[in-house]
């Protein structure tokens, strides 16, 4: 009885109920938080993952803007049908560099943590365009626009010192090149410049650009972003014991 | 005039000359758009702070009569709100429902696509719709339970006003693109500093009510909204934390990134259900159940215990989110483990409400609010089963990624939110504008229309959801993967017709209380009877 009666301090005093609460409501998060900042599972390096391209970057954005999000996952979990359907599980590792993550919570569509490569860019445009085109029963909406707007990358560099602050390891070097990188990745036939940008951006792949002269389309980002996806690890070479303890 | 009157003025228009500024040098139209929305916002502020100087007493009276002067004015805007963003929140679902059956019908226009009406839809629901019933609901009950006046004259208005433009910014944001892509947390940082902002003033004018309290104890249903105000601060600073590219630009990036960041999401948003869409809807039943059914709660001993209970493990529930990603599996265990644990203080909450009914069961034949409280809290109850069942890893590893999770959400959203904000709103807006409910019989349609579109709603999603997982995972004789992910879209246009169809009555339901608030509201006579004060016991 006697310990029921003790509960009145917190139903007397709003202070000490604000306090109570606090308290009990950080302990969960602590825990389950703060160790995902130094295991090593969680912090693993893994060969081939590496920032974003600025036109990568530009498309993920646009990725972000649309929603692409909540109908598409880009987390293949450790299940049989899972790997089968859309190759090796998802590591920590690859979406290190992802700010926001974007794994998801719906599949209205298929996962796309992998989908880099698996079409051409033509597949890719004629699919954003009119998905019902290609995939007849295709539920997902025509984003037809993409390909009429002019990508904005003005100030993508800016965009670059911010993930560097928060330490996606873009250099100097890449900031100041970043307008050149964006323009090369879109002109195959620029070699000179392309192969500054894969020294800079391991495996990055041009795009031909279909816009002409008016310059890069939201559609050619796009593009750009979804074939990288799941493309810059070897799992051939990957070793899945490196990150044990 | 005061002092905190002329503050304010000179921090509205300061803050509107900012705005303007940001709008003139802004990266991208919308921010632009958006600068110039809290610039007019500022100046209309002024000018409203300064009609109430105009048109208030010198000195406002705490009691009239020896009865405090409750300061109804902020809750009369919040509960019409709520019922306006009530109807806009339930249409933009209804469309996007429908936009995945037939999904030509947005006809390839950007602004009403499905990715950018889905976060409309759930912010609108969530924050428009609940938010404002909560802030309703919550200075109304502080109000009566502590039998003394709301503090502060101008900032609770600042408290609804601001909450509602943060509304207005995020929901306009997502048709024009702007979004950081965090589920239920997609406002970008500009509008998350402004909701800050809102917040501490929300949480210092409880506070400051619960200090001019007359009771002793403070009753049961302010911890709750104590827990869930404080609760949801913590979470909001912690998910939200961001670098904005510069003060120009709306984007920012989230400082977290990869599995830390899908961490902090689900941290935030599974708590957003466990302190927004519970603890404070549960502060609504503590008051309003007691209230309508004239009897006291049930047992004040569960109370205190699930009240701790679930505050301290509502937390830990978030991996289950997670569940076989690259989320160490320890956590996943930890947060499935909490997960199943929760049902119990779950279940605490609703057989604390369902038992305050003992020896009142009759009133459930006669009074269609009632009836919409009580069937509330069984919708609680069964929501609150079927999560935990679905965060255990072997359930999840089916129902993850599938239209079961849209199901369970809305058997919590429709069921328990919707059905406990409509009954509180039914008891509220005619207490507060001194009206008589224009119509039971109009209740009890609203009642049965809503009922069986939850039913219609949640049956499609389990079979289509159910069968999704099941195709996904189907394999052939010859150990062949036997569908296409396409044929399970295929798959699911009658269950996303009828989903749409449900979502329509339960629309339906809520445009029936509208006209039903609005006839109530228009009436001239006021209620007969004066209110009496509640018999309710604080404590014990």
């Amino acid at each position: 009885m006697s310990l029921w009666n003790k509960h009145a301090i917190f139903e007397k005093n709003s202070i000490v109920l604000l306090v109570g609460i606090l308290l009990v409501v950080a302990i969960g998060g602590l825990v389950e938080i703060a160790p995902l900042f130094y295991l090593k599972s969680t912090i693993e390096t893994v060969d081939g993952v590496r920032p974003y391209t600025p036109l990568e970057l530009a498309g993920r954005n646009i990725y972000v803007r649309e929603g692409c999000y909540l109908c598409h996952s880009q987390m293949i979990r450790s299940l049989r049908d899972e790997v089968e359907r859309y190759g090796h599980y998802s590591l920590a590792a690859e979406s290190k560099y992802d700010h926001p993550f974007q794994w998801g919570s719906k599949r209205t569509g298929p996962d796309l943590a992998r989908v880099g490569g698996k079409y051409s860019d033509d597949w890719q445009r004629g699919h954003l365009n009119n998905p019902r085109s290609v995939v007849p029963g295709s539920v997902m909406p025509r984003y037809g626009f993409l390909a009429d707007a002019k990508l904005d990358f003005k100030h993508i560099r800016e965009d670059m010192s911010v993930l560097a602050i928060e330490g996606v390891p873009y250099t100097p070097e890449m900031v100041d090149k970043a307008d050149a990188d964006v323009k090369a990745q879109l002109n195959p036939d620029d070699a000179p410049s392309i192969i500054a940008l894969v020294k800079r951006y391991p495996k990055a792949v041009a795009h031909l650009s279909l816009a002409g002269a008016d310059g890069p389309t939201e559609q050619d980002a796009l593009v750009a972003y979804l074939q990288m996806l799941g493309t810059t690890v070897d799992f051939k070479l990957f070793d899945d014991k490196a990150n044990w303890r | 005039m005061q002092i905190g009157e002329m503050v304010g003025i000179v921090l509205s228009i300061v803050g509107a000359l900012l705005a303007a500024f940001i709008a003139s040098k802004a990266y991208t139209g919308p921010y632009a758009f958006h600068m110039i929305v809290f610039a007019l916002a500022g100046l209309g502020s002024a000018a409203f702070i300064y009609k109430q100087y105009t048109i208030r007493p010198a000195v406002t009276p705490q009691e009239i009569n020896g009865k405090p002067n409750y300061n109804y004015g902020p809750i009369k805007f919040s509960s019409v709100a709520a019922v306006i963003w009530g109807i806009a929140g339930f249409l933009v679902g209804l469309i996007i429902a429908l936009e995945l059956a037939f999904p030509d019908l947005s006809m390839g226009l950007p602004w009403i696509n499905f990715g950018r009406l889905r976060p409309l839809h759930t912010s609108a629901v969530i924050f428009a719709f609940g938010g404002n019933v909560l802030l309703a609901t919550s200075l109304y009950v502080v109000q009566r339970t502590c039998r003394a006046r709301m503090a502060g004259a101008l900032s609770p208005w600042f408290v609804v006003l601001g909450f509602n433009l943060f509304i207005v910014i995020a929901g306009t944001g997502y048709l024009l693109g702007i979004t950081q892509s965090k589920e239920y947390a997609e406002p970008e940082w500009y509008a998350d500093l402004w909701l800050t902002l809102v917040w501490v003033t929300y949480l210092l004018v409880f506070l400051a009510t619960l200090w001019k309290r007359k009771e002793p104890h403070i009753y049961v249903a302010n911890w709750f909204t104590l827990a869930f105000i404080v609760t949801i601060a913590m979470l909001h600073l912690g998910n939200n934390a961001a670098i904005p590219v510069s003060i120009f630009s709306p984007k920012s990036y989230i400082v977290w990134s990869g599995v830390q960041d899908a961490m902090f999401q689900w941290w935030y948003g599974h708590n957003a259900v466990g302190f927004f869409l519970t603890a404070g809807f549960l502060a609504i039943m503590y008051y309003f159940v007691p209230k309508r059914a004239e009897r006291p709660v049930y047992s004040y001993r569960l109370s205190i215990i699930h009240f701790w209970a679930l505050v301290f493990m509502y937390i830990w529930a978030g991996p289950h989110h997670l569940h076989y990603t690259a989320l160490p599996d320890w956590a996943q265990t930890l947060g499935m483990t909490f997960s199943i644990m929760l049902w119990m203080p779950s279940w605490g909450g609703m057989i604390n409400g369902l038992l305050t009914l003992a020896g009142a069961w009759d009133k459930l034949r006669t009074d269609p609010v009632l009836r919409m409280l009580v069937v509330s809290i069984a919708f609680y109850g069964m929501s609150t089963f079927e999560g935990p069942l679905m965060s255990i890893k072997v359930v999840n590893s089916l129902s993850h990624y599938t239209d079961w999770t849209i199901g369970h959400v809305h058997s919590g959203a429709l069921g328990w939110v919707g059905f406990v904000s409509f009954g509180a709103l039914y008891c509220l807006i005619p207490w507060v504008f001194n009206r008589r409910l224009y119509s039971l019989r109009l209740v009890n349609w609203h009642f049965w229309i809503a009922t069986i579109g939850i039913v219609l709603y949640i049956t499609a999603m389990w079979v289509s959801g159910i069968l999704q997982g099941l195709m996904w995972r189907a394999y052939t004789s010859n150990g062949f993967l036997e569908y296409s992910f396409i044929e399970s879209v295929e798959a699911m246009f009658p269950f996303y017709v009828i989903r749409a169809a449900g979502g329509g009555l339960f629309l339906v339901g809520a445009l029936i209380m509208a006209f039903n608030f609005y006839k109530t509201i228009a009436s001239p006579e006021e209620a007969e009877a004066p209110e009496v004060t509640p018999a309710l016991a604080p404590a014990e």
